[in-house]
């Protein structure tokens, strides 16, 4: 994998001079190369991993595991893409298994999001069944632990 | 009780690490941010960790034969050969050590007569010149110098060699250097040792870090050296296992196994749980490897683009996970550079003359820590630069 990427990804904000000599090019040749994954849309954005349980704002976040059933008019990707375009959902993937869909869907309260489930995922045609689980504590978000972990190495030397 | 009179001379005369003594001092300040660890920021691969775990469930909790695991001497014997083209037995041309640190006492000690001349390439670990003094050897520095990236070269080991040259100390990758010898300058080593009998102690314990693409070569890989070198390695550096304590020892067998009557009453044998989880990391970890050089390598040219920058003259470390600039530019000591930064920026790094008198106009910085701590220590030294009017 391309190391600028690889340093991205642990990192988005890291400046470009640096990712530069970490990589051995130059700051021009890596905004290029940023700019290209952007542009292919490789890079799809840039966002903070917030973690909300310390912000006090109301937030809750639920996996929901969705059944589908084919009817003929619609297939996986026309429904994915309707679900993805509820603002309420925050990830959509196809998966494997026993679900054939995957959602993460967020609000204020368990009751918003339940809601959500009720009133608009459910009735919609094709889904089968649905399967919720609320986040209740998040101990690492995309390869970021939530406890910051200490360096405990003893020796200094 | 006058203890000066009962403990033995030799131990009084040596003298502590230079290192041990300004890090006590860093160790009292508070929010210091160190550069100092000579040990891999990266955790022991899990499978080699669970190795361990599994080894303990299943009460493999004594003693192995003195020369270590069977299974482990011969995953250590193919490793050697797939990875730097060595050839050893693992019947009676290896043991396993409580680390490399070991290794090098039992080989200095195995071979060194009081009154013989151990010559240590320097700026280096400050182990060796000890370990020799207690075997009442003379310690003949070997001075390198940054010019010529801090490999030894055949005229400076001719120099250092007189009719009482017994032994040759050749720590390469280097610690604190991070300079590598390539094929070309071992063999001019090797044109100036084959003849004599000058043996050589090889500490390869860096030998998996290495960054400019063309791997480790080992002196004993060389026409004519294998029987005059003792390769000593472990798992410390690559597997980031420092603290399971674990190398190794290879070399003819008359060496060999003298050492190992040393090791045997000394030691009895390497922990039996790192052996277990060793014999893992042989087999599965050359993955695990390869991403932890992939990063120190990014941290590296990283550091050497920045100090170069501020002013910090820094020739290019090709192993090893340090940079050794020059601080010459500040005017300043080594030892003054260090408490300086120390004191009015709380960032730690090792004065250069703790390694021997050549590493005096430099020092150590290690960069086996994570990007974001890097960057934050080299903005304290940049400030600190600038404050002195040194950078601009």
């Amino acid at each position: 994998m391309d190391p600028i990427l690889m340093l991205l990804d642990k990192n988005a904000r890291m400046p470009v001079d640096e990712i530069a000599a970490a990589v051995g090019k130059t700051p021009a040749e890596v905004e290029e190369t940023i700019a290209g994954y952007e542009k292919a849309g490789i890079i799809k954005g840039y966002k903070p991993i917030v973690d909300w349980e310390r912000t006090g704002r109301p937030y809750v976040t639920a996996q929901i595991a969705v059944k589908i059933v084919l009817n003929g008019k619609m297939g996986f990707d026309d429904i994915a893409n309707l679900l993805a375009s509820f603002e309420e959902v925050e990830t959509v993937t196809l998966t494997s298994g026993a679900y054939d869909i995957s959602l993460t869907v967020s609000g204020k309260t368990f009751q918003e999001v339940a809601m959500f489930v009720a009133s608009r995922l459910s009735p919609l045609e094709g889904v089968q069944s649905t399967s919720t689980s609320f986040q209740l504590k998040t101990y690492k978000e995309r390869g970021i632990l939530s406890e910051e972990e200490q360096d405990i190495r003893e020796v200094r030397v | 009780m006058d203890y000066s009179r009962i403990l033995s001379r030799t131990i009084q005369e040596v003298k502590p690490s230079g290192i041990r003594k300004f890090f006590d001092l860093a160790a009292e300040m508070e929010n210091v941010i160190s550069l100092g660890v000579g040990e891999p920021d990266f955790k022991t691969p899990w499978p080699v960790r669970r190795a361990g775990i599994r080894s303990l469930e299943e009460g493999r909790t004594w003693y192995t034969a003195n020369a270590g695991l069977k299974e482990l001497k011969i995953e250590i014997s193919r490793y050697l050969k797939r990875r730097f083209e060595l050839e050893y037995s693992p019947d009676d041309e290896m043991f396993v050590t409580v680390g490399g640190s070991e290794a090098i006492d039992m080989c200095i000690r195995t071979l060194v007569n009081p009154g013989d001349e151990v010559m240590v390439v320097q700026p280096s670990f400050v182990c060796y010149g000890p370990i020799a003094q207690m075997s009442q050897a003379k310690v003949v520095p070997i001075a390198t110098k940054a010019e010529n990236g801090f490999s030894l070269t055949a005229q400076e080991l001719r120099e250092a060699i007189t009719p009482k040259s017994k032994l040759l100390i050749l720590p390469f990758p280097s610690n604190p250097t991070g300079g590598v010898m390539t094929r070309a300058q071992l063999e001019e080593i090797a044109q100036v040792l084959r003849g004599t009998d000058i043996m050589v102690l090889s500490d390869e314990i860096y030998a998996e870090l290495t960054y400019t693409g063309e791997p480790h070569v080992s002196l004993a890989s060389l026409p004519g050296m294998w029987e005059r070198t003792i390769v000593v390695n472990g798992f410390s550096k690559a597997y980031a296992m420092t603290g399971w304590r674990l190398g190794y020892a290879c070399g003819p067998q008359p060496v060999i196994s003298q050492m190992l009557k040393m090791h045997q009453f000394a030691i009895m044998c390497a922990p039996t749980v790192s052996q277990m989880a060793a014999v893992e990391a042989m087999r599965s970890c050359d993955g695990a490897i390869q991403e932890m050089r992939d990063e120190y390598n990014m941290r590296r040219r990283l550091m050497v683009d920045r100090l170069n920058k501020m002013g910090l003259t820094c020739f290019e470390p090709r192993g090893a996970f340090y940079v050794f600039p020059s601080i010459r530019i500040t005017g300043m000591t080594s030892a003054e550079f260090c408490e300086a930064l120390l004191h009015s920026k709380r960032v730690a790094v090792v004065p250069g003359d703790a390694f021997g008198a050549c590493g005096e106009g430099h020092v150590r910085i290690s960069y086996s820590y994570s990007m974001e701590h890097l960057t934050e220590a080299l903005h304290r030294i940049e400030a600190f630069l600038k404050e002195r009017g040194i950078h601009a």
